[in-house]
């Protein structure tokens, strides 16, 4: 019998169950400006797979997995002008409150790590996913983005 | 929580379609009998639905077409704007074409004989029988118009009871009625 629960939803749910979160996390990456072309982007991806998906679970960690490589390349991109963005806190997580406005100087992937694992609650398992790694590669990267981040309060 | 802004829903919408990404684009039209959802694959107007459930609508439209169905304006312009010139009296034939593909065949053969039966005209569900060369399948006649994925465009308000009832209608007889009013249609005594 069909699996209700894990049934491809049609695109249009998913993209309204994640559009939100995905702009947020976008916005937190790489800054307001370059979210906007990102979002789109993410979405165009996740759409040119979605036909050749074989199910419906785990639709968040791969819509973030997407939003990561996407985030990822885009950094990649405009490296030579890198200012890292501003971060936008428009979100009301406290667990990453603390963390969130000095994330902005830390490296692209342990960057993603962090907010992931403290913005979103995603495990290590996904993050790995999202960072095309291991999940002990995506825990080092969160817990080596935390030390940073700890030595540049302190600092 | 950050909200995506409109414009930029809007933007992504539309390049979903301009790339070919979708398997169906959906959107809504007001109409003088309710809004409707209408729905085209890339092969034309696979759907019109009154008092459309969008949950509904959309799993159904997924299962016969694939996943990827968005509401996309851009896609359902054209169908918009010929039922808009219908109920306006100024149109009497729908232009675009229709994609029934995942339709049984004997109920595409039945809705394509449906398209030949003029505006403002009737006909009953035994006469389409005969023209479909199944001439005592009357009530299959009648299953596969109550089924019918695309009213109005495909004409299934146009065939009655033998003696001139209206008989059914899945978007309910008193649309029935205004659509036939709309086209001027005399029922037969």
């Amino acid at each position: 019998m069909m699996d209700v629960v894990a049934a491809l939803p049609p695109f249009e749910r998913f993209y309204e169950e994640r559009k939100d979160e995905i702009f947020g996390y976008l916005t937190r990456l790489l800054g307001r400006e370059a979210a906007e072309d990102a979002f789109q982007e993410t979405f165009l991806r996740a759409l040119r797979a979605y036909g050749k998906l074989q199910h419906g679970r785990h639709l968040r960690a791969w819509a973030f997995t997407i939003a990561t490589r996407v985030a990822v390349d885009e950094r990649r991109r405009s490296k030579a002008s890198a200012e890292p963005p501003e971060i936008a806190v428009h979100d009301e997580r406290p667990a990453y409150e603390e963390l969130a406005h000095l994330a902005g100087g830390l490296p692209p992937k342990e960057r993603a790590a962090v907010v992931l694992r403290y913005g979103y609650d995603l495990s290590y398992d996904d993050i790995g996913d999202a960072l095309g790694s291991s999940a002990e590669a995506a825990r080092a990267a969160a817990s080596s983005g935390v030390r940073r981040l700890r030595r540049k309060e302190n600092a | 929580m950050t909200t995506v802004p409109d414009r930029l829903d809007r933007r992504f919408r539309d390049a979903a379609a301009s790339a070919g990404l979708l398997d169906v684009a959906y959107d809504f039209a007001d109409s003088p009998v309710g809004t409707l959802l209408v729905a085209a694959s890339a092969h034309g107007i696979c759907r019109i639905s009154f008092d459309p459930e969008p949950e509904r609508e959309l799993e159904a439209l997924a299962r016969a077409f694939g996943a990827r169905v968005l509401r996309s304006p851009g896609p359902v312009d054209g169908v918009r704007r010929e039922l808009d010139e219908y109920f306006e009296g100024e149109r009497r034939e729908f232009d675009l074409p229709v994609d029934l593909t995942p339709l049984p065949d004997f109920q595409q053969q039945v809705l394509r004989e449906l398209v030949l039966v003029p505006y403002g005209h009737v006909d009953t569900y035994g006469a389409l029988a005969r023209r479909v060369g199944r001439p005592r399948a009357a009530r299959a006649v009648g299953g596969a118009l109550n089924r019918n994925p695309i009213p109005i465009v495909v004409p299934c308000h146009r065939i009655v009871g033998a003696s001139g009832s209206l008989t059914g209608y899945a978007g309910g007889l008193d649309r029935k009625q205004a659509l036939l009013g709309l086209e001027g249609a005399i029922l037969p005594q």
